[in-house]
């Protein structure tokens, strides 16, 4: 397997039953103990839930060791009124061994998230657009501006408090 | 106008004197040389940007110091409006999400909604899907390489692609009654029965595309003019790419053999035999040659399709919880007129999980991320599409290039604003 070294855990680690078995999950277990708090096994495939201080070390050991060359994408859910609120997704894509892996990051309403652009420049536009559309703000962003609403727009909105039809232009008032 | 928008030079005189150089010509040098700097804006109105894109470009005469893209002006928020729409509902969205794959786009989101409910499609329904995403692809190429052309000032091949396109769009209407937004691929199988006499049409319209192909690339891949303007161009290195997440035929142009088609096996693809066209060349004329290669491969595609296709002609699933049943029965039977009215009213809830589905678009990797929280409308639809990658990667393609390369190379991303901004 691609990571090398034996099947077993870090003694204090503990999987989740689900992804005990998964590579990846073992070789991110090995080199951050606490970093997986939690795992579903999706139809296509393991979701890792990494705890947000490690995200970027996690993100950067993946691309270093695992080749996960390319950073697919980076979204948000928005789970109001579940606390924590917001989930940032990594979607992460391996050429080399045609591998794909999901991160999920869950935040609270105004916890920051780290920016992983350090790691792949292509996160840059993903984390403003999580950014833009819910409100989440990203450390460490070489330009966390804007980037499909409007610069002087007020509000996020694809939160679940947002109304769809927005709330500047609506015809009820009027 | 926008208040506070101080990029675009006003006409009022007050607003001029604020500004340090109201000419934009910064002098730079210290002694070696004078370097003018000048800020142009290509703005969202420009025929070349292939739609609402602004490019603001820093240029040293005609040489790009500098080009930082901006998007947004297309958003139209379909992501939020998935959210308060049923599952079948959606389908109508994705269309319009990349307006020249729809099919593609309709692809992907019913696999991910299949995957959930866990629905399996009968092989008719499954090469019928890959005859018509491949039949999309061509036209999008179509469209592709006749703006290209255009853009780089060949005006020929504009005609001849739009004409063979014609054909394509007449097909999309014979089985969906739709040119274009079709929505001719739903979860559960296909929208409408295909029609009587398909085979014929899509038989002959193959062997046109097949010759028409030919007929381009007879104007363009040896045409001294169009190699000197799109060979060397546009170059950056391949993992710089990949890291700026790019996808697609950009990616093949530089070498790497990838295509979602056979590395992520979906609809039955894996049981057709075809190539993944690849070039080292990473210039705008190999991006070019890939795409008229995955033109031809199409074509072969198709044509196994229509050589092979299942018998059987069932063209949906057996879901009757998730599709509406047919007319007659629904006026006869009970259990389908139940059917039909909770299929229509409530929805069918999808159980409570997420999936990530890769589909190959013509622009690229083209993923639907949807999460269902277990009732009937979906609880977040992310698209990941090819086109917010592809030009992230603008800004450092165009350093260094001449302003009328940066037009051969727009179109050579073939991006589609409508696939960034959604």
């Amino acid at each position: 397997m691609k990571y090398g070294g034996a099947r077993s855990l870090v003694r204090g680690s503990v999987l989740p039953e689900v992804v005990a078995e998964n590579s990846t999950a073992i070789a991110i277990s090995q080199q951050f103990p606490d970093a997986i708090v939690d795992a579903k096994n999706e139809t296509d495939g393991p979701v890792f839930y990494i705890d947000p201080k490690q995200i970027v070390a996690v993100c950067r050991f993946l691309k270093d060791s695992g080749g996960f060359n390319q950073l697919a994408g980076v979204t948000g859910v928005d789970w109001w009124p579940r606390t924590p609120r917001f989930e940032v997704v990594y979607f992460l894509h391996c050429y080399e061994h045609n591998t794909r892996v999901r991160m999920i990051v869950r935040l609270a309403e105004n916890q920051e998230a780290d920016s992983v652009t350090s790691v792949w420049r292509g996160a840059n536009w993903y984390e403003r657009e999580v950014f833009d559309l819910f409100g989440v703000t990203f450390r460490n962003h070489p330009n966390l501006e804007r980037i499909m609403m409007p610069a002087d727009w007020e509000g996020y909105p694809l939160r679940k408090d947002y109304p769809v039809h927005g709330h500047k232009y609506s015809y009820q008032d009027e | 106008m926008r208040e506070g928008y101080d990029h675009v030079a006003s006409l009022d005189p007050e607003h001029e004197l604020a500004i340090e150089d109201p000419s934009g010509l910064a002098f730079t040098g210290d002694g070696a040389g004078r370097a003018r700097k000048m800020t142009l804006n290509m703005g969202p109105q420009h025929p070349s940007t292939h739609g609402v894109l602004r490019v603001v470009l820093e240029l040293d005469g005609e040489t790009i110091i500098s080009a930082r893209p901006e998007i947004g002006y297309l958003h139209t928020g379909i992501e939020k409006e998935c959210e308060v729409k049923k599952y079948q509902q959606v389908v109508t969205l994705t269309d319009r999400v990349d307006y020249l794959s729809n099919l593609n786009n309709n692809l992907c989101y019913a696999l991910a909604v299949e995957r959930l409910m866990g629905v399996e499609i009968p092989p008719f329904a499954q090469w019928m899907r890959v005859m018509l995403c491949e039949l999309q692809r061509i036209s999008s190429h179509l469209v592709w390489l006749g703006t290209h052309a255009m853009d780089v000032g060949a005006m020929t091949p504009y005609f001849y692609t739009f004409r063979e396109r014609e054909e394509i769009l007449k097909i999309f209407e014979m089985f969906s009654g739709q040119r274009m937004m079709t929505s001719y691929i739903r979860p559960g199988g296909l929208a409408l029965e295909p029609p009587r006499g398909w085979h014929k049409v899509v038989s002959r319209v193959t062997d046109q595309l097949a010759r028409g192909i030919e007929e381009y690339a007879n104007l363009l891949t040896a045409n001294p003019i169009w190699m000197n303007r799109t060979q060397g161009v546009g170059a950056v290195p391949l993992d710089v790419l990949i890291e700026l997440g790019v996808t697609g035929p950009i990616l093949r142009a530089a070498g790497l053999k990838t295509d979602a088609r056979k590395d992520c096996p979906h609809s039955s693809y894996e049981k057709f035999d075809f190539e993944v066209p690849t070039r080292t060349g990473n210039d705008v004329f190999s991006r070019y040659e890939v795409r008229m290669d995955e033109m031809r491969q199409s074509v072969r595609i198709v044509r196994q399709a229509l050589e092979g296709m299942p018998s059987g002609g069932e063209w949906r699933a057996d879901a009757p919880h998730m599709l509406l049943p047919d007319r007659e029965k629904m006026k006869t039977q009970m259990e389908a007129l139940i059917y039909h009215f909770k299929i229509v009213t409530e929805g069918y809830r999808v159980p409570a999980g997420s999936v990530y589905q890769v589909v190959e678009s013509p622009r690229g990797e083209l993923g639907y991320y949807v999460v269902s929280d277990g009732t009937a409308n979906p609880h977040r639809v992310f698209m990941r599409t090819p086109s917010f990658g592809n030009l992230q990667a603008l800004g450092a393609m165009l350093e260094g290039t001449l302003l009328a390369d940066a037009v051969a190379i727009m179109a050579s991303l073939d991006f589609v604003l409508g696939d960034t901004d959604r």
